[in-house]
Formats: structure tokens, C-alpha cells, sequence
């Protein structure tokens, strides 16, 4: 278990206990959370799961995949801290991440 | 009754129905929400189960939209294991095969698609297997494994996951297609010979323009799929994947306007009747930047209009314009699909097929249609922009890979 921090874009804070092994998109999904739409469930296809991630967090979220990193480059409202969440594997090291989502997903 | 406190009923339980009951709750919406579905297990993911999930990388927790919880801790009422079996729209009310009658306020049909049965001869036997359900997936997965020999009739995206993941799991498969080549309906040449080559490499062998007559059994199990021209292909299942049917009967019979699906607004609203909508498989919907409408069966398009249906029940302002799209997953390659065909005039090919990294863009004109992209996401993301847009490229440079597709628009 770890405790995840997502912040809407309006700043609305969801703090989820998200299950090791689950990605981090999945704990926002199951748990309802708005402003993630992750509509390929996960399958790096469609760049609908865009958050930032605390800067204190980043080197802990591993590096992202060369697939990861082009869907990004055209995604909206990049920034250096941008990551798909669905290929961010939660485990006891994540324990207090904190993610921001984008203004939109589309 | 204002529509935040309404008793919103859907009518089918699987992406797009479920994801309508958690948007509207996620929207705010007050009122109470019954979901009915046919399937013994709440919403789940179906894209997997012709690819991860039968290969095994994925359990019944990760395919779930949402955990079993989800639905009691949100005032949801989850119907299992029921069909909707009458609608009566004079007095609000749907009927289900267990008896009872639910009384509804809105009303969303969310009822999908099924599986096309030939009706052939031995069509009944044991081991003729549709890949609609988790179900079917489970059964298909008990059956084929090494020494096995899998059928799959159709040469469409279903028919090539099963056949990629019928091979991941040591059965040996052959595909047997009307067509003179794969994904006739849907794909150009291009891509058609390409996917047959990947597929050959890895073993999976094909059977094309060969129509199937019948089945051949023994003991009340299958054991071949007979050809027209006479021979019977030896098999231990079958998938058949040759397209899907919108289940609208239930809307059809109480007068709703049907084309090929439940006819709808751009608010996934019915034609017909304001307190119904219908969305996902089983809508036929106005899509503007092609200015027509037509029916799509893919999980985006049930997202998409789940989202159009929980909006304009919350009075939220209609989501933003959309570009169709859809995946695929073969093997090592990640096919991303934007766009439909429609009124192409020409193809424009970008990169190496023999590379296996690869886009065909689908032109009218100077404007891209429909981007089938193979490994090839910026190829994908900026085409899913370009057809949103309406953005006329420069041809010659959309054509060059050395040219980023950040430069190809005019």
C-alpha cells in the first residue's frame, strides 16, 4: 500500500491508499478520482493519463519508455515533470507521491 | 423532477454503461442510478481479454472498471445476471427477465453489440467459441495451448489478437478468411500484406478467400471447419470473429428511431424521445467532422458518449469535439488506429513497412481522413489532431519520416 496524492486541476486533493502493483493511474480510475480519463485502460495508446509529478518524486518514478516519451511529446501542456501515469508501477517507495493532472486530457 | 435528483436506469453493463453510472456520481448527480447487466460480474475491461488477459497478464481484479465496492459505497444499484426484456416508454418503465419492473426517470441504453453466428451447419457444437464476454475468454483460454490446433474464422482485428495470442500460448493457429486478403473491411494493402507477414513469422498460417460451410464434429465437440472448396481444417476450437450485431431490438420494439443502432443527438440523446439515451455498440451517432452518422464499435466511442449522455443529464456544457480512434495490440507491435476511411482519395505511406514502424495516412485532398500507425505513436497523436482539426499537410512532407510531423500541416 501506498498513499497517493492527486491534485485536480483546480486543486481539489484526493489523498488514495493505491494497492503496490497497481499502476497509478489505476488507483485514480477505481477510485473515481476526476481528470483522469485513461481510456486504453492502460495500454500506452492514447495519452489520456497525463499528470505532473512532484518534483521530489520524479527520480523515483523511473525512467519513462521510448513509446511513453513520443505519445508525450505531442500530448497538451507538457512540462519537464510530465509522465503517462499508467506506466508509473506503485510500490512501497512511492508511499507519499503526489501527482497533479493536467487542465484537460484531451 | 429536475434531472440531478432523476432515477437514471442503464440498461447494460460493460464499458459504456458502467462508466456512465460512475461519471454521473462523479458529475454530482444526486438522484438514484440502477445498472442492469446480463454478465454475472460488475463493468470490465473488454479489450484484454484478446490479448493480456488470455495470455494471462492480467487478473479479474485488473480488468474491473471499477472494485465490486464501488458500486454500494456509491448508491449505485447493480443488477447482475438480468436482461432488460420490454421497455415502455409511455409509462417509464423497463421490464426484467427476472420479473420485476424498474420505473425510470432517464433512461440510458447501454445494451452493446453481439458476436455474428454463421448459420452453418454444426454451429452448435462445443468449442465454437465467440470472444464477447469474460466468459468466452475463460472457455478459450481452458481450450488452446501446445499441441492444440485453434481455427479463427475472420480476418479482422479480433481474429488476428486471438491468432497473436493463440500463439503466445503454444497452440498452433490457423486463420481462415472470406476475403482475398486480412482486414478487408478496414485496412488498406498496405497494411492488410503487412500484418499477414508478421503473422506468418510467427507461425500463424492462412487460409484467404476461402468461404466456411459448415463444421465438422465428433461427439458433440468440433473438430474441423469445412471449406467451400471441399477440404475440412482440421481444429481443436474455433473463434469466429466476422463482425457484431447492435443489440436495439429492446429500443426497436418501443418505437425508437433505428438505423443501424439507436439514432441519436450529439448529446447521445434518442431522436425519438428525450428521456432515453443510447450509447456505445449500440448508438448510431452523428460524428461532425465527417459530417454523417454511423455506428462504431470501440471502447473510446463508449467513453466518449458516456461522457455526452452524463453531461447533458448534469446540464455540464457538451465535451469537446472529438476524433475517433482505436488500438490494437499483436504481438510486439502497437497498432493505433485515428480516424475512418471515409471519401479517400489517396494514400500516403510513411516509413518502412519491412522496418515494422509505419503510418498510412488516409487523404481527401490535402486533409488526412484516417491514420492507421504502426509502432509509430507521433504519427498517431498528430494525425488524431490533424483529422480533429481539419488541418490540410503538405503531402511531400508528410510523406518524408526525416521531416517531424510537427511540420506537416500547411
Amino acid at each position: 500500500m501506498a498513499k497517493i496524492t492527486y491534485i485536480e486541476h483546480d486543486g481539489t486533493k484526493h489523498e488514495i491508499d493505491v494497492k503496490t502493483g497497481l499502476t497509478v493511474m489505476e488507483g485514480a480510475v477505481k477510485n473515481n478520482i476526476p481528470g483522469i480519463d485513461a481510456d486504453c485502460g492502460g495500454a500506452c495508446a492514447c495519452a489520456t493519463c497525463h499528470v505532473y509529478v512532484d518534483e521530489a518524486w520524479l527520480s523515483k518514478t523511473g525512467d519513462k519508455s521510448s513509446m511513453e516519451e513520443s505519445m508525450l511529446d505531442f500530448a497538451e501542456g507538457v512540462q519537464e515533470n510530465s509522465r503517462l501515469s499508467c506506466q508509473i508501477k506503485v510500490s512501497d517507495e512511492l508511499d507519499g507521491l503526489v501527482v497533479t493532472m493536467p487542465e484537460s486530457q484531451h | 423532477m429536475s434531472s440531478a435528483s432523476a432515477h437514471v436506469v442503464i440498461v447494460g453493463a460493460g464499458h459504456a454503461g458502467g462508466t456512465a453510472a460512475a461519471l454521473l456520481r462523479q458529475y454530482g448527480h444526486g438522484g438514484p442510478i440502477t445498472l442492469i447487466g446480463e454478465e454475472p460480474i460488475p463493468p470490465y475491461q473488454r479489450p484484454p481479454l484478446s490479448k493480456a488477459w488470455l495470455k494471462g497478464e492480467a487478473d479479474a481484479d485488473s480488468l474491473a472498471l471499477k472494485p465490486v465496492e464501488f458500486y454500494g459505497e456509491n448508491g449505485i444499484d447493480f443488477r447482475p445476471n438480468v436482461a432488460a426484456t420490454a421497455l415502455d416508454r409511455a409509462a417509464k418503465t423497463v421490464t426484467l427477465s427476472d420479473g420485476a419492473t424498474v420505473s425510470y426517470d432517464l433512461l440510458i441504453l447501454a445494451t452493446g453489440a453481439r458476436a455474428i453466428s454463421l448459420p452453418i451447419e454444426g454451429k452448435d457444437l462445443d468449442g465454437i467459441l465467440f470472444l464477447r464476454t469474460a466468459a468466452d475468454a475463460e472457455t478459450l483460454k481452458a481450450t488452446v495451448g501446445p499441441g492444440k490446433t485453434l481455427a479463427v474464422v475472420g480476418g479482422g482485428y479480433i481474429g488476428l489478437e486471438v491468432a497473436a495470442s493463440g500463439r503466445a500460448l503454444g497452440a498452433d493457429v490457423v486463420v481462415i478468411e472470406r476475403e482475398e486478403r486480412l482486414l478487408a473491411r478496414v485496412a488498406c494493402n498496405t497494411l492488410s500484406s503487412f500484418f499477414q507477414g508478421y503473422h506468418e513469422r510467427h507461425g500463424v498460417t492462412f487460409e484467404l478467400g476461402e468461404t466456411v460451410v459448415g463444421y465438422a464434429g465428433a461427439d458433440g465437440h468440433v473438430t474441423g471447419v469445412k471449406l467451400d472448396d471441399g477440404r475440412t481444417i482440421a481444429c481443436d476450437a474455433v473463434v469466429v470473429g466476422v463482425g457484431a450485431h447492435p443489440n436495439d431490438e429492446l429500443a426497436k420494439a418501443a418505437g425508437l428511431e433505428c438505423a443501424r443502432g439507436v439514432v441519436v443527438d450529439l448529446d447521445a440523446r434518442s431522436v425519438t424521445d428525450p428521456d432515453v439515451f443510447a450509447i456505445g455498440d449500440v448508438a448510431h451517432r452523428p460524428m461532425p467532422i465527417y459530417d454523417r452518422m454511423f455506428r462504431m464499435e470501440s471502447v473510446p466511442n463508449a467513453l466518449e458518449q458516456a461522457k455526452q449522455a452524463a453531461s447533458a443529464i448534469m446540464g455540464k456544457p457538451r465535451p469537446p469535439g472529438e476524433c475517433p480512434w482505436q488500438w490494437s495490440d499483436q504481438y510486439d507491435l502497437k497498432l493505433q488506429i485515428a480516424g475512418y476511411a471515409f471519401d479517400v482519395d489517396e494514400i500516403v505511406v510513411r516509413g518502412d513497412p519491412q522496418a515494422g514502424k509505419f503510418a498510412v495516412f488516409h487523404l481527401k485532398g490535402d486533409q488526412v481522413q484516417s491514420v492507421e500507425a504502426i509502432n509509430s505513436p507521433p504519427e498517431f497523436m498528430m494525425g488524431k489532431m490533424l483529422i480533429l482539426n481539419r488541418k490540410p499537410v503538405d503531402k511531400a512532407k508528410l510523406a518524408d519520416p526525416s521531416v517531424s510531423m510537427k511540420e506537416v500541416a500547411i
